[in-house]
């Protein structure tokens, strides 16, 4: 089996969100970057997928050539090479053409990356990927098994989740707890130095809507405390100062 | 020309968020001269519940009650809501971000050739341009998105607008959808879900606890404290890892984003990755017996104190009060 994992190239999760002083670019000073963690558990199952059933494991990203320490952590956790599409990430669409193109000309049967990035949280690029290449997309799934040709797969759904059988090839967008977050060995990381990480160009440049500018939320006032022996005086404040009761 | 809104029923009822997505169609109509807001409705339901539809602004429901779409089939839901979308020459459609729709509306994305924003804030600025608010970094930043394309489509963030009473009723249409194999090549064979419960992602009172909770044997004072309320209950991450609730409670970054009115904390220590999903809350209050707790700099109102001396009187003063 040929997978296929696409990973995001995200801020850290305890990062300080900041944007460049003009609103436009996110500020990437002192931010440290990691594999998106829907990624991270799409990655990790795929690693357990292929050493299952043999085959081989790529991992792809969409990004300049800053993401390259990411990529390579994926292949340290266990992809067998990597594809780095030499563009920065413009908008949902812009990526899903260029995973779609790259995904047909390698011919994977199964194609899986995280339910959604950290960062702009579409949660879109698996569903347009899917539909570009028409194949049917799943998201998002929180077990997936192949059993020869056909995927045994369990979907979240408000309140509980859906038990789903669908035919190779397909993508899915994946979230815990379809795998455990594997950390890189150091053989892993020693051999992530020499495995191919091939440089594309993009194949197309077209966006559809791309974010233009940047704001973030008013900061929060100060909490308000009350005492633990007064639990009716929250009561009161909830139902007549914030009117949420 | 109209405005088409995908609309979900569960139980035989239209979904809450659904008519927000609805309401929230209906002043975008206003505001862009796009005429009326036509619903489209899949599977099974009942035709005055869908007319009631009306109330929060749509004035027609198209009715595919094709029973194979009863099920979710993700690319089943795409071709008909496609075909309705054609067959009312609507420019933009909207949908209330939920499991199901997100992962239709991907796909709709492709088939119509329509600039697609999701986690939509607020009504998009249509002088010059088409400039959507969306909420990004997972509720700690917003960004602007413009859309390029003619066809639109946005998947809008639960309380983006208010919700709209005071519609007239809407008319019911049946609408015949052609659907092939290959729309069905999934199979959904089993569903498991909560019912009579108050579904977290859509609730607009959450009570969620923490590891300091110590055990899922005493998860029955958030549950009484949500059922006087009327909220659905959540948990942190480590909580659903070690499995004392379900996996669909899990908040936070890697779990449900959600944005209640009030969302109540309980001996939660507030890591950022549990803030990102609570911080579209209108309020939070956090009950921790840490004063140094993080939570608290996140939080509207709190209690310093034991969990399990504060939440029982807290539900019976509640219980005094509504
Ligand atoms: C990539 C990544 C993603 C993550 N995603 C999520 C996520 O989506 N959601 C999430 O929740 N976490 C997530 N986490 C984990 C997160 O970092 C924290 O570890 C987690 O939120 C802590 O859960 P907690 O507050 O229940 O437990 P703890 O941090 O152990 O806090 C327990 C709290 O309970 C209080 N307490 C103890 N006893 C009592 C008592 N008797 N009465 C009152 N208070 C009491 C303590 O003072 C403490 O503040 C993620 C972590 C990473 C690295």
């Amino acid at each position: 089996m040929k997978i296929l994992v696409c990973i995001t190239h995200v801020p850290d999760t305890t990062s300080k969100i900041q944007f460049t002083a003009d609103n436009t670019k996110f500020d990437t000073t002192g931010v440290q970057f990691i594999i998106g963690p829907y990624d991270d558990y799409a990655l990790a199952r795929a690693v357990e997928l292929r050493d299952q059933t043999g085959g081989t494991l790529t991992a792809l990203n969409v990004g300049e050539a800053e993401t390259e320490p990411t990529l390579r952590k994926s292949l340290a956790i266990g992809a067998d090479d990597a594809i780095r599409i030499n563009s920065f990430p413009k908008d949902s669409f812009f990526v899903a053409k260029q995973i779609a193109h790259y995904a047909k000309e390698g011919g994977y049967d199964l194609i899986l990356m995280g339910r959604e990035s950290i960062d702009f949280n579409g949660g879109m690029v698996h569903g347009m990927v899917g539909e570009l290449l028409g194949m049917p997309s799943f998201s998002p799934v929180m077990k997936l098994e192949v059993e020869g040709s056909t995927v045994k797969m369990a979907r979240e759904i408000e309140g509980g989740k859906e038990y789903l059988e669908a035919q190779l090839p397909l993508i899915a967008g994946c979230q815990e707890p379809i795998a455990e977050w594997k950390i890189p060995n150091m053989r892993g990381i020693m051999s992530a130095r020499t495995k191919p990480l091939k440089v594309v160009e993009p194949v197309s440049q077209e966006t559809q809507a791309e974010a233009t500018r940047f704001q973030l939320p008013p900061a929060k006032g100060a909490v308000k405390l009350v005492d633990k022996d007064n639990v009716s005086e929250l009561v009161k404040l909830l139902k007549n100062e914030a009117k949420v009761l | 020309m109209s405005v088409l809104v995908y609309i979900e029923h569960a139980d035989g009822k239209v979904k809450k968020t659904s008519l927000e997505a609805v309401s929230f169609a209906s002043a975008l109509a206003a505001q862009t001269g796009e005429g009326e807001v036509v619903a489209i409705a899949l599977g099974t339901v009942d035709s005055p519940e869908l007319a009631s539809v009306g109330k929060a602004g749509a004035s027609k429901v198209l009715h595919a009650d094709d029973v194979r779409l009863n099920d979710g089939v993700i690319q089943a839901h795409a071709s008909a809501v496609a075909q309705a979308f054609a067959s009312v020459g609507a420019k933009t459609l909207v949908l209330a971000k939920s499991s199901l729709g997100d992962a239709v509306a991907a796909r709709l994305a492709i088939k119509l050739s329509a600039g697609m924003v999701s986690n939509v804030v607020e009504l998009p600025k249509t002088s010059g341009g088409y400039l959507v608010k969306r909420s990004i970094y997972t509720g700690k930043a917003f960004a602007e998105s413009e859309i390029t394309t003619e066809n639109k489509i946005l998947a809008v963030k639960k309380n983006a607008v208010d919700l709209k009473t005071d519609g007239a009723g809407a008319s019911v249409e049946k609408l015949s959808v052609a659907l092939s194999d290959s729309d069905f090549a999934s199979k959904i064979t089993s569903t498991e879900r909560a019912t009579g419960e108050v579904l977290l992602p859509e609730a607009d009172i959450v009570v969620s606890g923490g590891r300091g909770m110590k055990g899922p044997e005493n998860w029955g004072m958030i549950e009484d404290l949500a059922r006087v309320l009327g909220a659905a209950t959540g948990c942190s991450k480590p909580v659903s890892d070690i499995g004392w609730r379900p996996h669909h409670e899990h908040v936070g970054q890697t779990g449900v984003k959600v944005a209640p009115s009030l969302y109540i904390a309980i001996g939660i220590s507030g890591a950022i990755q549990h803030l990102a999903g609570v911080n579209s809350s209108k309020c939070i209050v956090v009950i921790n017996k840490d004063p140094e707790a993080p939570f608290f700099k996140a939080a509207d109102y709190g209690i310093v104190g034991d969990a399990f001396e504060v939440v029982p009187k807290l539900t019976e003063a509640l219980k005094a009060e509504l």
